[in-house]
């Protein structure tokens, strides 16, 4: 029992770490990205190239990948997304808008990849020793994972409810027409929520390529496990998406253990379609 | 209603033009065709470049068609009959991993590139999308990555089909009598911990392996699938090691074999028999697991004294780049090599191809005599184990270019 | 043009279009069909999407639901009679879904749709893993390419004239006033739900079949190649760059669109990804409406 709720909270933390940044992203800058999970997976590329051709481990890989997501993320939000939030007359139009914007962003990356790095499966072996946890061995790797999404998670929080700065995100993400009669530079704060979504998605992906194998076309399995926790959590809440995360993890592992491993996805979709139906705005949405 | 109808007509007109367009292509193309240059052979392919397929492709099908085209161009181009010598013209298609793409690719490769000769994709259920045209129009269907307990009945339906790569009653069937050994001299107990991806391909040797295995007097203890997209293994290996089982055997592809592996390390998950499935016979394998793979089991497997093998493993990293693995990329390309010299005997006539194909006897990197039987390939080693470094081919007791299994496999480090 | 004539004028068309497969070689029958598919499905997905502006990822769910239906029935029953079955499941799943889904809006829906094709992928495999012990199935109908274009190409008309009889109904009336404004719609005595449902159980079923009438072409059937998501986002692009409100819009969005595909993967194998991409972003910033609203805009904008 005890080691369930270990492994399905060690996954949960990967889930979690995951759907940060495209919370933020659709939350404050309300670009639903769908070529988040290709973000990912160009970090892993990013952070392999680097561990295996440099020599440069993961942990170090974060501080070169890191910014480096939050730089292009920022280009990608001024040359293609400022044009589409300057033209949307609403938030309907934005939202269609960004979602196919983003879907050709993600064949673009897509195909980048596929032509420096070609299809194969690749995966390296980082941080794989065991670490003993109440009892149970778990992947160091992996409670690497669930530690950083929780420290992040704690210092965004901090961050949006404790500074100026970011109640100025919040009040952009829950007025975005209103916010500029209080003199808050909407265009700024979107921008900087998409770059820091974009620098979350970097460090999902330097720590996930650590246990998980990734081939270049492998993003839309990060995209929709992000999305639906994202979802479940309620859109740009960050509490939400690691509360939701965890959870998510917490099902698949009981799922498998006490049901049938391969009921794990069905029993994801179940849940989340069923909480859907009940609370339409997720966990710690507003109604 | 006057403007919908006004729509209507404008879109007729519109449609009628792209009519026009798709027949003038149709004609243009048509010409290219007969224009064709007569003195190089053209082999045409579609391939998963991308896709969840182009894993697979990339490993075991695509370098090996790139490396068997660049060999054979380099020697001056395919034998005919004459002694004259033709250049390989390729043309490939990337199928993004969907059957309906691999499908068109093959007509467009048949009706409109005209191709010679057409190399099939990779996995079972691509080879049976395509297998039908392929013998409609009339190409030898070589399946080189194909995994079917029914290529007995297709050689039937469609009599061009060449099989090679065996059945999952044949791999389960060497796995079986390999742990039947260890049980009776006492190395394991009666228990089997399985596991298996919910896809065409685990499925099949689930299957089989389910009666082969209760059939020797095992006693499965642990039987459970996962969905493909399954990443984390934590939790299956904790209920399969509560199993109390001495042997484990997972059916499964790359991305699970690697992080079955990386799991079994972390929770120490060490069982006599450790056995997965595809994957484990990648030369990456060995640096993904962090070195220790002594005592791995898994499909496929080399002869280290093969020389004609070890030469092809050392062209293909030298042309290629990487290493082929130690399953199917040998079996694909000896498909190849006996493609080439059927043309060689009988020219390009597909039809005198494809018999000479499932009657004549080939010089391959598998061995001097590779023939088929019931238009399948047989001589297939079905069982491997990394030993010192290499995924050698294993049996019970070794022999006839097998080690003997050794087992328990050691501790992982 | 009066509508005698524009019905004349279709009809030639589709002789000419039925009669292609007897003078142009497999290849081009290969194209009109994987063309006549999409037609079908962009149609089908706009009669619901278009006028309820509910975005719907839950195509491949019905589309694969059909195939599987033969694959499952195919040795079973006479091939007319799967159909019918295939059609029958697709409606009874969509209005399952439809009474359950049809008070989310915006984004929720979507991801709904999207979760649910994903959720019936999953449900389907491991049904046939654990019960029946088959994954993978064979569908083995004596039909060629040509066979498959013609029963698409029926049910591609069919689809076209149910979308033509909506748009000229009360329903279509009723529908439009929904897509201005919901509530509005509700105030005017309009019951709102039940015709969202009725639309959304007539545009499953009719994905269900082009789903069902296409699996014989494969052979082989497995939940991976029939509940490919690529189906969903294919069709829905195809709606939307020709204008989902329109009749003869996903029309003109999807055949441009499926040649260019072809185009592109016979011509660009290798970049096939970059340039799909590319294309789409452009599409977003110069065509945002659709091809036929810009087409419109260039016409009016030259008279004025």
């Amino acid at each position: 029992m005890l080691e369930h709720v270990v492994n399905g909270l060690v996954l949960g933390g990967t889930y979690a770490l995951v759907a940060m940044g495209l919370t933020i992203q659709y939350g404050i800058a309300r670009i639903m990205n769908l070529s988040f999970g290709d973000t990912i997976i160009a970090a892993c590329f990013a952070t392999y190239l680097l561990f295996s051709a440099l020599q440069i481990g993961p942990i170090l890989a974060l501080l070169i990948l890191v910014p480096a997501g939050y730089g292009l993320s920022l280009l990608v939000y001024r040359v293609i997304m400022k044009p589409l939030v300057d033209r949307a007359p609403d938030e309907g139009a934005l939202e269609v808008d960004s979602i196919l914007v983003t879907f050709g962003l993600l064949f673009v990356i897509q195909g980048v990849l596929l032509t420096i790095f070609g299809g194969g499966y690749t995966s390296y072996s980082f941080m794989n020793t065991a670490v003993d946890v109440l009892g149970t061995a778990v992947a160091a790797n992996r409670l690497l994972a669930l530690g950083l999404s929780l420290v992040i998670g704690a210092a965004l929080v901090i961050v949006l409810f404790r500074t100026r700065w970011g109640m100025v995100l919040r009040d952009v993400a829950l007025a975005p027409d209103s916010a500029p009669l209080f003199g808050i530079d909407t265009d700024r704060a979107a921008r900087r929520a998409f770059a820091i979504g974009g620098a979350l998605a970097a460090t999902g992906g330097v720590v996930l390529s650590m246990f998980q194998t990734f081939t270049a076309t492998g993003g839309v399995v990060f995209t929709m496990k992000a999305l639906i926790v994202v979802i479940l959590g309620g859109k740009g809440s960050v509490p939400g998406a690691i509360v939701a995360g965890l959870l998510l993890g917490l099902v698949e592992t009981f799922v498998a253990a006490y049901v049938d491993p391969g009921l794990t996805l069905a029993a994801v979709y179940t849940v989340f379609l069923a909480l859907l139906l009940v609370r339409p705005n997720g966990i710690f949405g507003k109604a | 209603m006057k403007n919908a109808i006004g729509q209507a007509a404008g879109a007729v007109r519109r449609l009628s033009i792209h009519a026009a367009a798709a027949t003038a292509l149709v004609a243009a193309t048509a010409t290219a065709g007969l224009a064709q240059d007569s003195d190089t052979v053209t082999i045409g392919y579609a391939v998963s470049k991308s896709g969840p397929n182009a894993g697979g492709s990339d490993m075991t099908v695509t370098p090996n068609y790139e490396l068997w085209v660049e060999e054979v161009n380099a020697d001056g181009g395919l034998k005919m009959p004459d002694g004259s010598r033709r250049m390989i013209d390729v043309i490939a298609y990337d199928d993004r991993s969907s059957a309906e793409e691999v499908v068109r690719a093959v007509e467009r490769l048949a009706t409109q590139d005209e191709v010679d000769f057409i190399l099939q994709p990779w996995g079972t259920g691509f080879n049976l999308a395509v297998a039908p045209l392929v013998a409609t129009f009339g190409y030898p269907h070589l399946a080189g990555a194909a995994v079917t307990d029914k290529a007995p009945d297709f050689v039937k339906r469609w009599d061009t089909s060449f099989w090679f790569m065996g059945g999952s009653a044949d791999y389960v069937d060497a796995l079986t009598d390999i742990l039947v050994a260890q049980r009776d001299a006492g190395a394991i107990n009666d228990r089997i911990a399985m596991i298996s991806v919910a896809d065409g391909f685990g499925i099949d040797l689930v299957k089989a392996a389910r009666p082969a295995f209760e059939e020797a007097g095992f006693d499965i203890a642990y039987d459970k699938t996962f969905p493909p997209q399954a990443s984390d293994f934590a939790t299956i290996l904790g209920e399969a090691s509560n199993a109390e089982a001495d042997t484990f055997v997972a059916f499964s592809y790359p991305p699970h074999s690697f992080a079955l592996t990386k799991q079994a390390k972390v929770s120490g998950f060490n069982p006599p028999v450790f056995y997965l499935g595809v994957g484990a016979g990648f030369p990456v394998y060995p640096n993904i697991a962090g070195g220790s793979v002594e005592g791995v089991m898994s499909l496929g497997g080399i002869d280290p004294d093969n020389a004609l093998n070890t030469a092809y493993r050392e062209r293909h990293e030298q042309i290629v780049g990487r290493a082929p693995d130690y399953w199917g990329s040998v079996l694909v390309y000896a498909s190849l090599e006996m493609l080439g010299q059927a043309i060689e005997r009988v020219g390009l006539d597909r039809a005198a191809v494809a018999k000479e194909l499932s009657s004549g006897t080939f010089s391959t990197v598998l061995g001097k005599e590779t023939r088929l039987e019931d238009n399948q390939l047989r001589a297939i080693n079905w069982v491997g184990q990394w030993q010192d470094g290499q995924f050698v081919a294993v049996s019970p007791e070794g022999g006839d270019g097998t080690a003997a299994v050794k087992l328990p496999k050691p501790a992982w480090d | 043009m009066r509508t005698p004539y524009a019905f004349a004028l279709a009809a030639a068309v589709l002789a000419a279009l039925a009669a292609a497969p007897l003078f142009l070689p497999d290849y081009w029958t290969g194209v009109l069909l994987g063309m006549t598919g999409y037609v079908a499905l962009a149609t089908a997905w706009a009669l619901f999407s278009g006028p309820t502006r509910y975005v719907s990822l839950a195509t491949v769910a019905f589309f694969g639901v059909g195939a599987y239906t033969v694959a499952v029935l195919n040795e079973a029953l006479p091939y007319p009679l799967v159909l019918l079955c295939a059609g029958a499941i697709g409606a009874v799943m969509a209005l399952v879904v439809g009474l359950s889904t049809l008070r989310l809006a915006g984004v929720y829906f979507v991801i709904f749709t999207f979760g649910l094709a994903e959720l019936v992928r999953q449900t389907v495999s491991w049904w046939e893993v654990n019960v029946t012990y088959t994954m993978g199935r064979y569908v083995f109908l004596p039909f060629e390419g040509r066979h498959i274009y013609w029963q698409l190409l029926a049910l591609a008309a069919v689809t076209l004239l149910i979308s033509w009889g909506i748009g000229r109904s009360r329903i279509g009336l009723a529908l439009r006033a929904i897509g201005d404004d919901e509530t509005v719609a509700a105030h005017a005595g309009i019951d709102v739900t039940r015709i969202k449902l009725l639309l959304f159980v007539i545009s499953a079923t009719l994905i269900t079949l082009v789903g069902a009438i296409q699996a014989p072409r494969w052979t082989y059937i497995e939940p991976s190649i029939v509940f490919n998501p690529t189906v969903s986002f294919m069709t829905l692009i195809m709606a939307l760059l020709g204008g989902a409100m329109r009749l003869w819009g996903p029309l003109v969005g999807a055949i441009p669109l499926f040649l260019l595909f072809e185009w592109l993967s016979v011509s660009f194998p290798d970049h096939f990804s970059i340039m799909l991409g590319l294309l789409f972003i452009l599409i977003v910033f110069v065509m945002p409406n659709g091809v036929l609203a810009r087409i419109e805009t260039l016409r009016k904008g030259g008279r004025a």
